[in-house]
């Protein structure tokens, strides 16, 4: 598995889209070609199911593993109407042979009970070649309404092993739910799994709402809304629905709220005489600072994970462009300088990279770029994309495309930070401004 | 015939609008009547009217892409404002400031709210009283044109003035 593992972190740190690899049959090679990499072939047959009422179960949950590998584009399942063995006991011995004979490199199988409302997933990952388990074997435990879950951490702790990157599939995401026509939009908060899974409301759509983001331990979802007639920055407790209105002021517009790292500091922007400004705000005493006074609009802001600086977009320049000062606030400096304008800066978790919006010549981008501006990568071009997430792990990022026209809708796309495996995000409706949550505990 | 129905339709809407409780009366929908300019049927409004503002004074007036400034058409239309709103003493109003969808939301937010405030510093400097005057920025949530190109883009790229309180609505 070694070097399984080696061949993955070539393909996911190859942030210049350089490196690839290519795993093939028979004993492993490793081969780099032009930036396509060959999925990983795995196999995982359903979970064996341990009690009479875990049978479902147990073939739900290996299916969330496989469909949570394979949207990665790292991994590829051999199906089961291909595999030879039947895996009958979880305890039985793996036949290494017959994994071998359909090319399935790596083996996941697993192990379902239930009693009463209590489900236990055990797990084991195998090395097929090398005929070796994987560290991950582990066992997780929760009420059966959280099967999913349970399966999303299988599936976190096999790509991790494989990558070498933490996983990120036992997270959610927010987002603002959209439905009727493009002159007539209702907009509503909305929360749900990172695939789509289990959505769930937060408001209803009678006021217009904006832009939501989690706190650094996911409990708490700021967002802007226009319950009063005026933009104003709501802070919503995810498991009470309780909701608390952070107020900049009688007649005063405040919107884009984030979280600083502390989850007790707000950054924002704050309009008055027609001109945005950042501000930060404490979220238990109220009281407000002035981060930025210049003339032209500044927006969008998102702290180092550091908590110590904030990107954030101006266009003081004469049109968009990112700048980076420190979170107390001070001079700014600017990153982007290519060609068109950018927005909407959200720094990676891991804090080395920084995506944003560009619109260039008509279009609309997704692209990521060093915290210095250097290295700068576009990963889509449509009509609309824009406000870029990060996945926790910093390897992925969900964002918003719009269709041109007068049925135009907005949707929740994915994309690797390579530019890779861009795919839709499921949604009941349309959907725009995702912020993903982080790895859930 | 269907222009001047078209006009008492908007008067009898209009007139809901006005007798609304609340002085401010937040308009979520951004004022989604009203074309501006003197349409057929407009001589038989009651110059003291919301529809007369909305159709004969002008209610809006539009932008260049991603810009705040008002163009000569635009100060002409306000001051029409200035003068109905120092003839009707008991209005108060909201402009609402709208941009088209070519631009990232909370940017346009900005954008919006720059372009009311545009509208209303004009209005003021002709001598309407700031406490008057509120302004709320919809960015681009709230267009009135559905097409993706200039047509609409030019027509959504707005600062609406909607009329709110007022004894005789």
């Amino acid at each position: 598995m070694r070097k399984i593992l080696a061949a993955l972190l070539i393909g996911a740190s190859a942030l210049a889209g350089v490196g690839a690899v290519a795993a093939q049959t028979g004993p492993l090679r490793i081969e780099i070609d032009q930036g396509v990499i060959e999925p990983l072939p795995y196999a995982v047959p359903d979970f064996v199911p341990e009690t009479p009422s875990a049978a479902e179960h147990a073939a739900q949950i290996a299916r969330v593993v496989a469909a949570d590998l394979s949207g990665t584009g790292l991994f590829r399942e051999v199906p089961a109407s291909a595999h030879i063995s039947k895996v009958t006991g979880f305890d039985n011995p793996v036949k290494y042979a017959d994994w071998k004979a359909v090319n399935a490199q790596a083996l996941i199988t697993g192990a379902v009970s239930v009693t009463g409302n209590r489900l236990t997933v055990r797990f084991r990952g195998y090395d097929v070649f090398a005929e070796k388990e994987l560290e991950s074997a582990l066992q997780f435990s929760g009420t059966t309404g959280g099967w999913r879950r349970m399966a999303h951490k299988v599936a976190d702790a096999i790509y991790s092993e494989i990558t070498g990157e933490s996983g990120y599939f036992d997270s959610r995401v927010v987002y603002v739910s959209e439905s009727g026509p493009k002159n007539d939009r209702r907009k509503r908060l909305a929360i749900m799994d990172y695939d789509g899974a289990n959505v769930q409301y937060l408001t209803n759509s009678a006021a217009l709402v904006l832009a939501p983001r989690f706190s650094p331990t996911g409990d708490r979802v700021l967002y802007t809304s226009y319950e009063s007639g005026f933009p104003q920055i709501h802070v919503l407790d995810v498991g009470q629905v309780q909701r608390k209105i952070l107020s900049s002021g009688d007649g005063i517009m405040s919107f884009a709220p984030r979280f600083a790292p502390d989850g007790r500091t707000v950054v924002y922007s704050q309009t008055q005489g027609g001109n945005t400004d950042l501000f930060s705000m404490d979220i238990g005493t109220g009281a407000k600072t002035r981060l930025t006074s210049a003339p032209s609009i500044e927006t969008a802001p998102s702290f180092s994970p550091d908590g110590s600086q904030v990107v954030f977009e101006s266009d003081r320049s004469g049109s968009q462009q990112l700048y980076v000062m420190p979170a107390s606030g001070g001079e700014a400096r600017r990153i982007s300088f290519g060609q068109g304008r950018y927005g909407t800066p959200v720094w990676s978790p891991r804090g080395d990279m920084i995506a944003f919006t560009k619109q260039n010549k008509g279009r609309f981008h997704i692209g990521v770029m060093r915290t210095d501006g250097s290295e700068e990568r576009l990963l889509t071009a449509s009509f609309l994309d824009e406000g870029p997430t990060w996945a926790p792990n910093g390897r992925v990022i969900m964002f918003t495309r719009e269709s041109q026209g007068s049925t135009g809708r907005a949707l929740l796309y994915s994309v690797d930070i390579t530019g890779r495996n861009l795919k839709p995000v499921r949604t009941p409706d349309g959907a725009s401004d995702p912020a993903w949550s982080p790895l859930q505990r | 015939m269907s222009g001047l129905k078209l006009a008492m339709a908007a008067v009898a809407v209009l007139g809901l609008t006005a007798c609304s409780s609340n002085p401010w009366n937040d308009d979520l929908n951004g004022g989604g009547a009203g074309a501006g300019g003197a349409g057929a049927g407009a001589g038989a409004l009651d110059p003291a009217s919301p529809a007369y503002f909305q159709q004969t004074v002008g209610d809006r007036v539009l932008f260049a892409i991603d810009q705040s400034t008002l163009s000569p058409a635009a100060q002409a239309t306000l001051q029409g404002q200035s003068q109905w709103l120092a003839r009707n003493a008991d209005y108060v109003v909201t402009i609402e400031g709208h941009a088209d969808e070519q631009g990232t939301r909370e940017y346009n937010l900005g954008l919006g709210a720059k372009r009311a405030n545009a509208a209303r510093e004009y209005l003021m400097s002709q001598g309407v009283a700031g406490s008057r005057i509120k302004v709320v920025s919809f960015g681009k949530e709230r267009p009135l044109e559905i097409c993706s190109d200039e047509v609409c883009y030019s027509k959504n790229r707005r600062a609406v003035t909607v009329l709110a309180g007022g004894l005789t609505g």
